[in-house]
């Protein structure tokens, strides 16, 4: 194996600045004559804006302007939208409401912006903000989703009646209920799947600048997509045109999904900087994000499964009520539908699935995919009844498992997907020797002894990554297509720059991407830069999230590279003055094949530039070469979970004992950085089980909305982790990866809400399950044991 | 506007600030320092950890003022010259970052813990110490890892 090529653990490219403190955060970025923004915003859920009175806020000092949601309008700048439709089952298309960047007539949640103040100083802007008086009507909100539908509850938006976006539905109604009549058992359960904040460490930040001269606008801004936000920006909202509006995402701290969606803040920015003809920066305080990001998750969702007498599955119901907040995210309608309702049949051969969707309207903070996006809810559903169904069955666990894992590949689910390949057994059977399963009955004798709970809990998962295929998702109501692009430059001192439509923000692409090049060309690493995140640099590109810049990105380099071999060889054959069918490239040296007449890379690309050994009538110099990607299949990565717990029945308190992950993500490029993905996955799926919950009161304000209420994993609360790994190519992409980014997101909530419910007995338990609430559950059951 | 002096990474530095300027906004701002940054706004998530005077303190959480005659030491004072400090160097080694947001913060905090509590730390005093550093990406298994690894190194 090459030192640094693929399968390598190097050590990542980019450290050198983080650790130094060197990094270039948007917020760390300063532009001559900068200015700054802060933005008022709605205390209330819902209410009518009466009047807003700004001017003692304009007379105060060091403040240029302040721009109200009117001016907006009067301006001609669109509203935000949501790039992917939804049809309902009656055919209907979604019922998408209007969603200007600063609120116009209503507010529809707490932190709808309703003003923007630009001034000299952050300072001055914040004290200009208190000065503004906004006059409200304050009006009934709509803030349960469970209940958003109800006749009675206040109508948000007049497009969407009863408050529903669409009701969607996938799979056979007849043949699932046929099936769940005719089950020798049939497990049933109510879930809520809590709402979560992402937090990136990273607040969102951005800068718009504006070339008076040139007319045209330059937005450095905390992205995944700095091609999608430019695409949006211009032909949605109607900013520039495309060729105008350069985008930047220079380091980015942390995505996990809400630094994909074109937020309100980055339009204004770009908006009010034209406006008052200096740069314009807004920072996100951390409370502010807390109700200005795009939140996740959020569904409450009744499941049934059914089983015949050997223990099979037969059929799978779900009915989910998915909330997408006051407004329509730019992928908020994708989630709770194709990456949720296509992921139900699991690791499981399942003949029936029937899965309803409806999407409802509420005064919250818009939801939108956060890590894993609509794949950990699946998991949950799946993975919970699975377990669920075994206890009441009597059979164990991973036997249950096993009866009705997938085992011939191309595997056509009722849902759509095509899983491609995979060996469920192998991980199951590796991740429970890791766990030492067999010795967890004495484990458990021995807390016991101490007046301990232990429960073990298993989370066969299974996802969809690599998205997508583009023809595939625009049938499904994709507004884009999702492609990837990489154009590779060979300098003619033989070093190379990788120009990638992916992005990196905190995923270590300059390492692993250079790791491909180093593994194809024979360029020492060193010799190697990756560039991303420059709509003026590079091509196009559709940005990272779905775990797609290795299935996806990586593939679009390896067309590149192939193209850049190809023309390459045609150079060496002049320069070696031998037929091209004859030279051999191989550890970064052209052979003419037979003799030992061979040229060095960079010999090479020299000669591609100079050109003096050919006419350009027999070659074009040069060697550079772009390759769009667009993949033939989602990728599937899945694996097995275990997570060991012990609770101290007095105080409710879960311990995570013992964590062990075996994945099966295809091919590995760097060991080390996706088993570091594998422990962050975890993280924040333990973090939903164990601790994370948003919070809304009855009147729709955010009771959960700073790290003093939001409760965010820290050290302490988690455990080391035992991290394996199975392999089986992928075989719809050249190098064979499936994709990391997402699985311990995926995996682990029902790896620890299934652990909890073995320790504690009951399944009457939901997320976050905190102190309190496991104190109260066990509680509960031994109340309802003594009736007994 | 009342004048604030200090040394900061070994320099003296002075200026006239507006009292409400928290020693974060001093650095990031005036000093044009970004190393250290800001991940919240209520002294929870610790990547503004810089050393007042040899002790880790969250920058976000004291007046430039209050900071006036000390001693300042930012994440940017810990290599010299191309030659890192063995804490950062273990970060490195031990993937110990993802995103690189809370990486100053924590090798600050990391540098004061083996002040501390000495150069063999277990894994549990690591994550009892880190109790004031938050990390959204790695899930802190390579974080611990890094700062036991870096406490050694330390020592020789």
């Amino acid at each position: 194996m090459n030192a640094t090529g693929i399968g390598a653990a190097v050590r990542r490219k980019e450290d050198f600045r983080f650790i130094t403190g060197k990094g270039q955060y948007t917020d760390d970025i300063t532009r001559p004559g900068e200015t700054h923004a802060h933005f008022l915003r709605s205390p209330h859920a819902r209410a009518k804006i009466t009047k807003i009175d700004a001017k003692a806020a304009k007379a105060m000092p060091g403040v240029l302007a302040v721009l109200i949601g009117a001016d907006l309008a009067e301006d001609k700048i669109g509203g935000l939208i949501c790039g992917w439709m939804i049809h309902s089952k009656d055919g209907s298309p979604m019922k998408a409401a209007p969603h200007p960047a600063i609120a116009n007539g209503t507010v529809n949640y707490v932190g709808d912006p309703v003003a923007v103040v630009v001034a000299e100083t952050l300072d001055a802007a914040e004290d200009a903000a208190e000065k503004i008086v906004v006059d409200y009507e304050v009006l009934p909100a709509a803030v349960d989703p469970a209940k958003a539908q109800a006749k009675d509850a206040p109508q948000i938006h007049e497009v969407a009646p009863h408050n529903t976006i669409y009701q969607w539905h996938l799979g056979e109604a007849k043949g699932t209920a046929e099936a769940i009549k005719n089950a020798r058992h049939v497990t049933k359960l109510h879930i809520v799947n809590n709402r979560l904040v992402p937090n990136a460490m990273e607040p969102r930040a951005a800068i718009g600048e504006y070339d008076a001269g040139n007319e045209s606008f330059t937005l450095w801004n905390t992205t995944q997509n700095p091609h999608v936000a430019r695409l949006v920006i211009s032909a949605f909202i109607g900013m520039a045109p495309e060729h105008k509006l350069r985008v930047i995402a220079p380091d980015v701290g942390g995505g996990f999904g809400s630094k994909i969606f074109i937020y309100p803040e980055e339009v204004v920015c770009l908006w009010a900087a034209k406006k008052v003809g200096r740069p314009v920066k807004w920072v996100a305080d951390r409370s502010e994000a807390f109700i200005a990001d795009a939140h996740g998750r959020d569904h409450v969702t009744s499941a049934e499964m059914a089983f015949d007498a050997d223990g099979k599955i037969t059929a799978l119901r779900v009915k989910t009520i998915a909330n997408i907040g006051a407004y329509m995210s730019t992928f908020s309608s994708s989630v709770p539908t194709y990456l949720y309702g296509t992921l139900l049949s699991g690791q499981y051969d399942i003949p029936h699935i029937y899965c309803e969707v409806d999407a409802v309207y509420t005064n919250t903070v818009p939801v939108d995919a956060y890590r894993g996006a609509g794949r950990p809810e699946a998991t949950f559903v799946v993975e919970r009844l699975v377990e669920v169904g075994a206890r009441e069955l009597g059979i164990d666990p991973a036997e249950l498992r096993r009866k009705n894992f997938i085992r011939k590949f191309p595997h056509q689910t009722p849902v759509i997907m095509n899983y491609d390949a995979g060996d469920y057994d192998a991980s199951l059977k590796r991740a429970l020797e890791l766990a030492d399963h067999k010795g967890f009955a004495k484990r458990k004798r021995e807390s016991e002894r101490h007046g301990k709970l232990r429960g073990f809990g298993f989370s066969t998962y299974i996802e969809a990554c690599g998205i997508a295929p583009s023809q595939a998702v625009g049938s499904l109501g994709a507004g884009v297509g999702l492609w990837e692009s990489a154009e590779v430059r060979v300098n003619p001192t033989g070093s190379v720059e990788v120009l990638t439509g992916s992005h990196s923000h905190g995923q270590g692409h300059e390492t692993t991407f250079a790791q491909l090049v180093c593994e194809r060309l024979g360029v020492p690493i060193g010799n190697i830069s990756i560039v991303h995140g420059d709509t003026d640099k590079v091509q196009f590109g559709m940005g990272t999230y779905g775990s797609r810049s290795g299935a996806v990105g990586m593939s679009a380099i390896v067309k590149a590279l192939d193209k850049v071999e190809a023309k390459a060889k045609k150079v060496a054959s002049h320069l070696l003055e031998a037929a091209e069918s004859d030279i051999v490239f191989k550890d970064g040296k052209f052979t003419v094949a037979g003799t030992d007449k061979s040229a060095a890379w960079g010999d090479v690309s020299l000669h591609a530039y100079i050109a003096h050994k050919f006419t350009g009538a027999q070659l074009e110099p040069g060697l550079k070469e772009g390759a769009f990607y667009d993949p033939t299949n989602f990728t599937f990565p899945a694996g097995c979970h275990l997570c060991e717990v012990e609770i101290d029945p007095e105080t409710g308190i879960v311990a995570i004992a013992g964590w062990t992950a075996v994945d099966d993500f295809g091919i590995v490029i760097n060991p080390m950085i996706v088993e570091g993905q594998v422990h962050g996955g975890i993280a924040q799926g333990v973090g939903q089980a164990l601790m994370e919950n948003t919070s809304y009161s009855g009147e729709g304000q955010l009771v959960t909305g700073s790290f003093m209420d939001y409760t965010m994993p820290r050290a302490d609360n988690l455990p080391s982790f035992t991290v394996g790994t199975t392999v089986t190519r992928c075989p719809g992409n050249p190098l064979g990866i499936k994709g990391c980014g997402e699985a311990g997101a995926i995996a682990a909530p029902a790896a620890v809400m299934n652990a909890i419910t073995d320790a504690i007995g009951s399944e009457d338990i939901a997320m976050p399950a905190t102190p309190a609430v496991v104190w109260a559950a066990i509680a509960k059951h031994n109340k309802g044991h003594k009736a007994a | 506007m009342p004048a604030v002096k200090m040394i900061v990474n070994g320099k003296p530095v002075s200026a006239d600030v507006d009292p409400r300027t928290l020693l974060v906004q001093f650095l990031r701002e005036n000093l044009r320092l970004t190393g250290t940054h800001v991940g919240c706004d209520t002294s929870q998530c610790g990547a503004c950890v810089v050393h007042v005077n040899g002790k880790a303190v969250k920058s976000c959480t004291i007046l430039a003022l209050t900071a006036d005659g000390a001693d300042v030491r930012t994440i940017e004072s810990l290599a010299t010259g191309e030659k890192l400090h063995p804490m950062q160097e273990a970060f490195r080694e031990n993937h110990g970052l993802q995103c690189g947001f809370c990486t100053p913060g924590m090798i600050m905090t990391a540098v004061d813990i083996v002040r501390r509590k000495g150069n063999e730390l277990d894994e549990k005093t690591i994550r009892e110490e880190l109790e004031g550093n938050l990390c959204r990406c790695t899930g802190y298994h390579n974080i611990v890892k890094a700062i036991a690894a870096g406490a050694k190194a330390m020592a020789t």
